[in-house]
């Protein structure tokens, strides 16, 4: 009972079941069970990470694939946060654009891949843009979604107190809708690596997308799988530092105390 | 406006049970044939009322007859339709008129010293707004709460945040509007005497709105029952403090008070 409470506890009770699932899965390849050229051993892709790693290729993806990521990511949610900021705000703002938002939400933005191939070629700009709109929504979604929800009392309560305009958004509206636009923010970054991978694997010369399709002509499926397991590493860090975020600015929320 | 023409008044009634001293020649505000519509609903019709500065003032009626909206309207949340409220002079270091919500309306996000500091917006900033804080705090037993989150106060105690938030500008005028009415009955009596307490202290004009007649004659100096959005009785509470809650003539008030509220 007590082991059992203290993994829950520590964290590491997460990493449990993929480390067994791991060791099952080196077992049965060992054993034949799984043909290597269908799924390779997992000790045959820590040899192709160890090969990447030597020759410089692995890590230079990584970073030119994060480095879309995050441009992306940084145009996407800015404009997101902004447009979100200004239409919980101003009636007339959200009047003006939000129907024509939600119009264009309802579009899957990877659907207007062979349109922005037509547009911007296999350039940069292509994976800037496809990123950069499949994180727009959720971030501008949850941002709107958490001014609107913000307690009416306490904005009464803030004007009744004499705060002005700054002061009664820094100070109530914008504490009151950061739970909302942690939920935004944490979804966006699960988008943001999905909608890279998509566009890496359809139209690039670089990055971890590629890196997988190349191996794919060359039938190197250990490099296949590898790239596989980076993007999920790279997905579960982004997702930990955004609940790391939420843990130090949603100190007062009943949720994260006491932990 | 003269003074002549405020002591014309209808209702104007000096208070006994205060020196008069403190009060003379100084109003806190006055209402002159004051009425609310929503609408084509008549909320507050034809409301004479002119209380002096630090009389403590309350306002007895059933739910929905008006008396929230009376207060509402001291504290400039919504207009008059017709007549005119008038107000005392400004002080300097005080600010005008503090409201006293039913629910605590803490920011959660910030700790107990930071909330009371929402008081002082305008006021004071930095270093002198945390000691005043602080200080306020003394004053309502919860020095030592100020670090923490409000989540983790209990009903009362966050009451009394809010009223330490509503008293640190030291105002003219504290507007408390039913605050003691989701407390347990024993937190309730000890907030009232908090409350009279600092009221004695700090010599603002208290307005409290109740429904609660034995709260009205225990803590005022006056009572105002509205009916139907009109004043129906203006009666002083000539009892000296500290007054001792079931004592004969505090329930001879009580049931003269509930008679006019139940005919």
């Amino acid at each position: 009972m007590r082991l059992a409470e203290r993994l829950a506890r520590s964290g590491t009770a997460g990493w449990l079941l993929p480390a067994a699932i791991i060791a099952g899965w080196e077992a049965a390849s060992r054993a034949g069970l799984i043909p290597a050229n269908v799924l390779p051993a997992p000790s045959a892709v820590a040899e192709a990470f160890w090969r990447l790693t030597l020759s410089g290729e692995l890590i230079q993806n990584i970073a030119v694939s994060t480095a879309r990521a995050l441009s992306g990511f940084a145009i996407g949610g800015a404009i997101g946060f902004l447009l979100g900021l200004a239409n919980g705000l101003s009636r007339l703002s959200r009047g003006l654009t939000d129907t024509t938002l939600q119009m264009i939400r309802n579009i899957p933005h990877l659907a207007l891949i062979p349109l922005v191939i037509l547009w911007f070629g296999i350039d940069e700009e292509a994976k800037l843009f496809l990123v950069a709109l499949g994180v727009f929504f959720p971030i501008y979604v949850n941002t709107l979604l958490g001014i609107q929800s913000v307690d009416p009392h306490l904005v009464e309560m803030g004007r009744v107190y004499g705060m002005g305009g700054r002061e009664l958004f820094f100070r109530v509206i914008l504490p009151g809708a950061l739970p909302s636009i942690f939920v935004g923010l944490r979804y966006a970054l699960g988008i943001m690596w999905l909608t890279l991978i998509v566009a890496e694997t359809i139209s690039a010369s670089s990055g971890l997308g590629y890196m997988a399709m190349q191996a794919r002509e060359f039938l190197l499926i250990d490099v296949v799988v590898l790239s596989i397991l980076i993007y999920a590493l790279l997905g579960k860090l982004a997702d930990s530092l955004a609940r790391l975020l939420e843990r130090l600015s949603l100190g007062w929320h009943p949720a994260f105390q006491s932990r | 406006m003269s003074v002549a023409s405020l002591t014309a008044a209808r209702s104007f009634v000096p208070t006994p049970s205060r020196p008069v001293g403190t009060v003379e020649g100084r109003r806190a505000f006055a209402f002159k044939g004051v009425g609310k519509q929503f609408g084509d609903k008549t909320v507050l019709d034809g409301i004479d009322l002119d209380v002096p500065a630090g009389q403590f003032l309350a306002v007895i009626g059933k739910s929905g007859c008006g008396k929230s909206t009376l207060l509402r309207l001291l504290a400039g949340l919504d207009q008059p339709t017709s007549g005119s409220l008038s107000l005392g002079a400004a002080e300097e270091g005080h600010s005008r008129t503090r409201f006293m919500f039913q629910e605590p309306r803490l920011l959660p996000w910030a700790s107990v010293v930071r909330n009371v500091e929402v008081g002082l917006t305008g006021i004071a900033a930095g270093d002198e707004a945390r000691q005043r804080a602080v200080a306020m705090l003394g004053e309502v037993g919860l020095a030592d709460r100020a670090g923490e989150w409000p989540s983790v106060l209990s009903g009362g105690q966050k009451q009394r945040v809010a009223l330490a938030r509503a008293l640190v500008g030291q105002p003219q005028i504290l507007a408390l509007d039913e605050p003691l009415g989701a407390l347990d009955a024993l937190t309730r009596i000890e907030m009232q005497r908090l409350l009279e307490r600092i009221w004695l202290d700090q010599k603002f004009t208290a307005v409290l709105v109740t429904h609660d007649v034995a709260e009205a004659v225990a803590l005022a100096d006056r009572v105002v029952v509205i009916t139907a959005g009109r004043i129906a009785l203006d009666i002083d509470v000539p009892v000296a403090r500290p007054r001792r809650r079931g004592s004969a003539e505090l329930a001879r008030l009580e049931g003269e008070i509930l008679d006019t509220l139940l005919n």
